[in-house]
């Protein structure tokens, strides 16, 4: 892995409240549920990152400019448990790109 | 009783695909699935959503390869025990697997394979603390009969299509119908949010949103549900029976207590033949593990025609198998197995 280019800082505060900081590449086509899942976070990614399950569900802690949340993502985060209205997102719909650059977020208590 | 040969648990793409393999060799399966249709994850998360990566098809709809595999194991008859979960398997005096499911339908066979995919897929349950003193005693996941809440007043909780139809449903069944919903919008098809909104007009189904159900209370049954809006605070709301639902996530389940060996809610195999540590017992598609494992279905394809090789010679330790090809001798199906 290290002839890839590193871009941007993620920080992921996991449910024990543990801070994981991690580089991550914005090439590759990543989104921020695989990248916890590489690391071996507890995070599922059940659905394999098709919205269709809420084992990625996080808080945004930070300013950063998200996509769009996509009629998908709303459909499961409304069905999904212990939700913040303003700042809960599924992990799988954030791809990681310069914009996602000091991204904070916690992981979401497991639901499931 | 079923008696087969391979004791399939789990329909998705790779069980079925199993039935294929096994009878070009001969070998009878049975498959048991706690889903109430074949297809897996296929059918049940992404019936519409287009594969890729399946060798043959650059596109297909999840719903239309599990409607081929139907096909193409059509000539081996397989049977189908389905909306069971496979809940305990024990080994008989003549060395077969008795595996009984949990509304006690019992199979027998020499040879399980374990095609369980992400595990059985279970009601996702609301996070209330003492939810579970209440099951079967007031609270509800699935809706068997309708008729069962007749004159009876329910609590619905749910924002999809489930949650509407039911409440639709139940609005001429129970004495006192509720549905309530963390928010004011809903995501199931428009018409059925229309038939809600219309029959809560009319008074016949009481619409409760920004709101969840936080608490549960009753003695040895449910008496009361505890509803907690975004704004206005807590009440509780008498009733008979509390019914959430939230749709359906994946769990490993009572296979975590079959003796095998298990990393990371994934079945360790060895990868001559996917048997695991359990003589007769294989591992097959997403539910194995072992070193450089991809969770796809054309893996699990591979997994499956390679394991019922090694059962049939576990079968058949003395007989001898000659390899065939379908173009040479096509695919010579079965009768259908009597029942």
């Amino acid at each position: 892995m290290s002839d890839i280019k590193t871009d941007i800082t993620i920080t992921v505060i996991d449910r024990e409240g543990v801070e994981h900081v991690f580089e991550a590449p914005t090439d590759m086509g990543l989104n921020l549920m695989e990248l916890c899942k590489a690391n071996e976070l507890p995070v599922l990614g059940t659905c394999g990152g098709m919205a269709l399950c809420s084992t990625c569900h996080v808080y945004v802690k930070s300013n950063n400019d998200l996509p769009e949340m996509t009629d998908d993502e709303e459909a499961i985060l409304d069905q999904a448990f212990f939700v913040d209205d303003d700042e809960s997102r599924l992990g799988c719909q954030l791809k990681l790109t310069d914009k996602l650059d000091g991204l904070l977020v916690h992981l979401a208590p497991d639901g499931e | 009783m079923v008696e087969t040969d391979i004791l399939i648990v789990g329909a998705g793409p790779c069980g079925l695909f199993t039935v294929f393999e096994a009878g070009l060799i001969k070998l009878r399966c049975h498959l048991v699935d706690a889903l109430p249709m074949p297809g897996g994850q296929l059918s049940e998360i992404y019936p519409k959503k287009p594969i890729y990566d399946i060798p043959g098809f650059p596109e297909i709809l999840a719903g239309d390869l599990v409607d081929n595999l139907m096909k193409q194991i059509e000539p081996f008859s397989p049977g189908f025990t389905l909306g069971e979960r496979a809940e305990s398997i024990e080994k008989m005096d003549d060395g077969r697997y008795k595996l009984t499911t949990n509304r006690g339908t019992e199979h027998l066979a020499p040879v399980i394979a374990i095609a369980g995919g992400l595990g059985c897929f279970e009601p996702r349950k609301p996070p209330i603390s003492n939810i579970a003193d209440f099951e079967d005693k007031g609270v509800e996941y699935i809706i068997r009969d309708p008729e069962f809440y007749r004159n009876k007043r329910v609590v619905i909780a749910g924002g999809g299509d489930s949650a509407l139809d039911w409440t639709i449903f139940l609005a001429d069944i129970a004495s006192e119908i509720c549905l309530v919903h963390r928010r004011t919008s809903f995501r199931g098809a428009l018409d059925s949010v229309e038939k809600v909104m219309h029959l809560a007009e009319e008074g016949k189904v009481e619409l409760i949103t920004d709101a969840q159900i936080v608490g549960l209370n009753g003695t040895d049954k449910l008496h009361e549900v505890v509803i907690k809006h975004k704004t206005e605070g807590e009440k509780a709301k008498s009733t008979d029976h509390f019914v959430p639902l939230f749709g359906l996530s994946p769990k490993l389940g009572p296979l975590a207590d079959w003796g095998l060996n298990i990393t990371k809610n994934a079945i360790d195999v060895d990868t001559l033949d996917y048997s695991t540590n359990v003589p007769g017992i294989y591992a097959i598609g997403d539910i194995n593990n072992y070193e450089g494992k991809l969770k796809l279905i054309l893996c699990g394809f591979h997994e499956a025609t390679m394991m019922v090789q090694s059962a049939f010679k576990f079968i058949n330790p003395d007989a001898k198998l000659s390899f065939k090809y379908t173009t040479v001798n096509g695919v010579q199906g079965f009768e259908k197995a009597e029942s």
